[in-house]
């Protein structure tokens, strides 16, 4: 169990309220700009120490318990844009974890510190036009030339590529093929060579910017290799668990307050002589999401106790991905749904809700790759 | 330079609770937390200290039970240490009671450079305190501050009035009671959040001020709430039509109003 202090208290408080006043308002914003700026907002959050929260106090990081993780994910979820939490989570655990864990004191100063801090935004760059789910299968490559790398490929669908000031990137440094002789390489948007093809016009998630990537001939130094050169698949795969833990930890949020805002309408909106809520179809549904709620909240607290424990959280994380996703898709659908007229246009929260939550059965691992990883863990695969 | 911000814990306004229907008072038997009115001049202190480059900023409450949460909160602010008197006998204080209490254990934070208040809480808003605090240490009083500067032993201080405001001056130490909204409260940091846990918090009691129980709480209190109402219900508003008209008789009824 997971026992929360006075100080996870005044943290959640805090989270909430810069939510409600740095975030919130400026939603619609940059929802229609397609794009927040991302050096302003993360410069805050750095301020604030929100960057780093567990990484090493000697990088910048707050050293902190993996529950103020669990925490300032669950309160930026509840932000009115799932695209800027998106983003957040980007920076603090999808493309910084590797870096922090395997990185060289010298590459950690040099780009871990100032991640941490809100100076330099980051990317995670994985996925490419050919190969998504499997990520066996990327094919941008970096050839050693004495000190420096000579990278050549494409990324696709990589957040925050138009702002980024560096990128964690999976490329194939042999010619073994598979999961084999890959490295991920901290590479500076600044390199000559790189260039950012398009930015994506996307269904959802509007206020993150998500681009296409290009790579000709960009030279950067071997020293920029994060970790051991050709162990780039496994540290990824690590580095793929707090992608999927803080994507369980927003979606948490997210749905809270989707649910907390359609029980509010329901109860006011009149119909047939009384109030929607009066319908049990409608009560029993949410009362269901509620339950659902509860149960990934609980499995969270399991997932915080075994990263405290040390213990191997691939089947947490990828259960909570799973579920997390497919919860916040039932949820956008009755939001819609029982918003009536009011849920389809774009006034209300909850047309937006619904395209941005889809992203979340797709982006960080499909569903089907998260069952395809829990298949093989019952035996059945 | 030092600085004693007075802040009060409340009932979270969220969720504020109710009256107890014998003793006519908020019951505040539930988490309290820092009322927001006070965040102001914890700001303002923390800013006045880092100006003068020196001093700190020390807290002093009273709350009905041993809350802390409000304290700390404050505390991750950036202010050093707080003050917190916590007693069974406090239970049913009115106004100047609060004041003795809080000016007897402003006296034990040494000699202050300056006391902020909010010039009122959010829950019991009768706005009294601050001036009994400095009627009670002798000290001089302004209220209905928007902004404080310091130089040397004297404070010049724009004081809020319904047409703009004043510039004051005056000696310090003195009591300022400041208006909610004139500063932007920082947020704790993350850093700010672990550092709280260890600063120094002096939880004391009515005897340890050196007061005695009969002075507070019930028995000290000169005011007794004898009666409390429901507020006037709002009437229900005139719904206008629009039948291409309708802008006609929004003007006739602002006219009506005197409000153009
Ligand atoms: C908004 C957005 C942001 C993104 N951000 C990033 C980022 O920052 N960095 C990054 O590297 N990538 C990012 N991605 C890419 C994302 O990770 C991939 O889109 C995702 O992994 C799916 O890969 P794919 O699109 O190639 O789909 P494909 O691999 O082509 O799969 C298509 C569909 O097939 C099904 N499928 C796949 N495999 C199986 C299987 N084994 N069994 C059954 N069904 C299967 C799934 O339903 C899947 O959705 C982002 C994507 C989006 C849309
Ligand atoms: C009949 C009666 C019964 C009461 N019973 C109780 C009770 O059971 N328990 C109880 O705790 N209180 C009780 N009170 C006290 C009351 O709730 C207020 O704390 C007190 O009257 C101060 O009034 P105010 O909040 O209107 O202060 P205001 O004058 O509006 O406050 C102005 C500022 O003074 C400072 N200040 C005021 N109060 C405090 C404080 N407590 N600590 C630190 N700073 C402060 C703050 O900066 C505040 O913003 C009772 C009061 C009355 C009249």
């Amino acid at each position: 169990m997971v026992e929360f202090t006075e100080e996870h208290e005044i943290f959640r408080t805090m989270v909430r309220d810069l939510v409600v006043e740095q975030i919130d308002p400026h939603a619609d914003e940059w929802e229609e700009r397609g794009e927040f700026p991302a050096h302003d907002l993360f410069r805050r959050f750095g301020e604030l120490g929100l960057l780093g929260l567990e990484y090493d106090p000697a990088d910048g990081g707050g050293g902190a318990d993996h529950v103020f993780t669990m925490i300032l994910g669950e309160e930026v979820g509840r932000c009115a844009s799932m695209g800027v939490a998106m983003a957040l989570a980007v920076q603090t655990d999808m493309a910084t974890p590797s870096l922090a864990r395997f990185g060289s004191p010298e590459l950690r100063e040099r780009y871990l510190r100032p991640a941490i801090a809100g100076e330099m935004v980051t990317s995670i760059a994985v996925s490419e036009p050919d190969a998504g789910s499997d990520v066996a299968g990327i094919s941008t490559r970096a050839v050693r030339d004495g000190d420096e790398w000579v990278i050549n490929g494409a990324k696709m669908w990589i957040t925050n590529g138009a702002q980024a000031d560096w990128l964690c990137l999976l490329a194939r440094t042999s010619d073994e093929g598979g999961y084999r002789g890959m490295s991920q390489i901290v590479v500076p948007t600044d390199a000559a060579g790189f260039s950012v093809s398009r930015k994506l016009d996307k269904l959802g998630m509007r206020a993150s910017d998500t681009a296409e990537l290009s790579f000709v001939d960009v030279r950067v130094p071997v020293a920029n290799t994060i970790g051991e050169i050709g162990s780039g698949f496994q540290q990824q795969m690590a580095q793929f668990q707090n992608e999927r833990m803080i994507a369980g930890y927003q979606l948490v949020g997210a749905v809270e307050r989707a649910l907390e805002r359609t029980v509010q309408y329901v109860r006011n909106r009149r119909a047939f002589g009384g109030v929607l809520a009066d319908n049990q179809v409608i009560q029993y549904e949410l009362a269901d999401i509620a339950a659902e709620l509860d149960m990934l909240r609980h499995h969270h607290w399991a997932t915080v106790a075994a990263v405290r424990a040390g213990q191997d959280i691939t089947r947490q994380a990828t259960v909570s991905k799973l579920k997390a996703a497919r919860l916040a898709r039932r949820m956008a659908d009755a939001a819609v749904q029982f918003h009536g007229g009011m849920g389809y246009v774009e006034e209300l929260w909850p047309a937006r809700f619904f395209r941005d939550s889809r992203l979340w059965s797709i982006g960080g691992g499909a569903d089907e790759v998260m069952l395809r990883t829990l298949a093989r863990s019952i035996g059945v695969a | 330079m030092n600085v004693v911000v007075c802040v009060k814990q409340i009932p979270d306004p969220a969720d504020p609770g109710a009256l107890d229907p014998e003793t006519k008072t908020l019951v505040r038997s539930g988490k309290l937390i820092l009322d927001e009115s006070d965040s102001y001049g914890v700001e303002m202190a923390l800013q006045l200290v880092d100006a003068a480059g020196g001093g700190e900023v020390t807290l002093v409450s009273m709350a009905p039970n041993d809350e802390q949460s409000g304290l700390r909160t404050a505390l991750a602010m950036g202010a050093a240490k707080a003050v917190l008197v916590s007693d069974e006998a406090l239970r049913g204080s009115d106004a100047l009671t609060t004041a003795k209490v809080l000016a007897a254990a402003i006296g034990r934070t040494g000699q202050p450079d300056l006391v902020l208040t909010a010039t009122e809480s959010s829950d019991g808003y009768t706005g009294t305190v601050p001036e009994q605090i400095a009627e009670l240490l002798s000290l001089p009083s302004v209220t209905f501050a928007k902004s404080i500067a310091v130089d040397g032993g004297t404070a010049s201080v724009q004081r809020q009035t319904e047409a703009g405001y004043d510039d004051v001056q005056v000696p310090l130490p003195a009591v300022v009671s400041v208006t909610a909204g004139v500063v932007e409260p920082r947020y704790p940091s993350f850093k700010g959040i672990m550092a709280a846990k260890s600063k120094p918090l002096d939880q004391v009691t009515v005897a340890d001020l050196g007061m005695d129980a009969g002075q507070v709480g019930w028995s000290g209190a000169g005011q007794e709430i004898v009666d409390v109402s429901e507020a006037e219900a709002r009437e229900a508003g005139t719904i206008v039509e629009d039948d291409g008209e309708g802008h006609q008789k929004v003007v006739e009824f602002l006219a009506e109003l005197k409000v153009i």
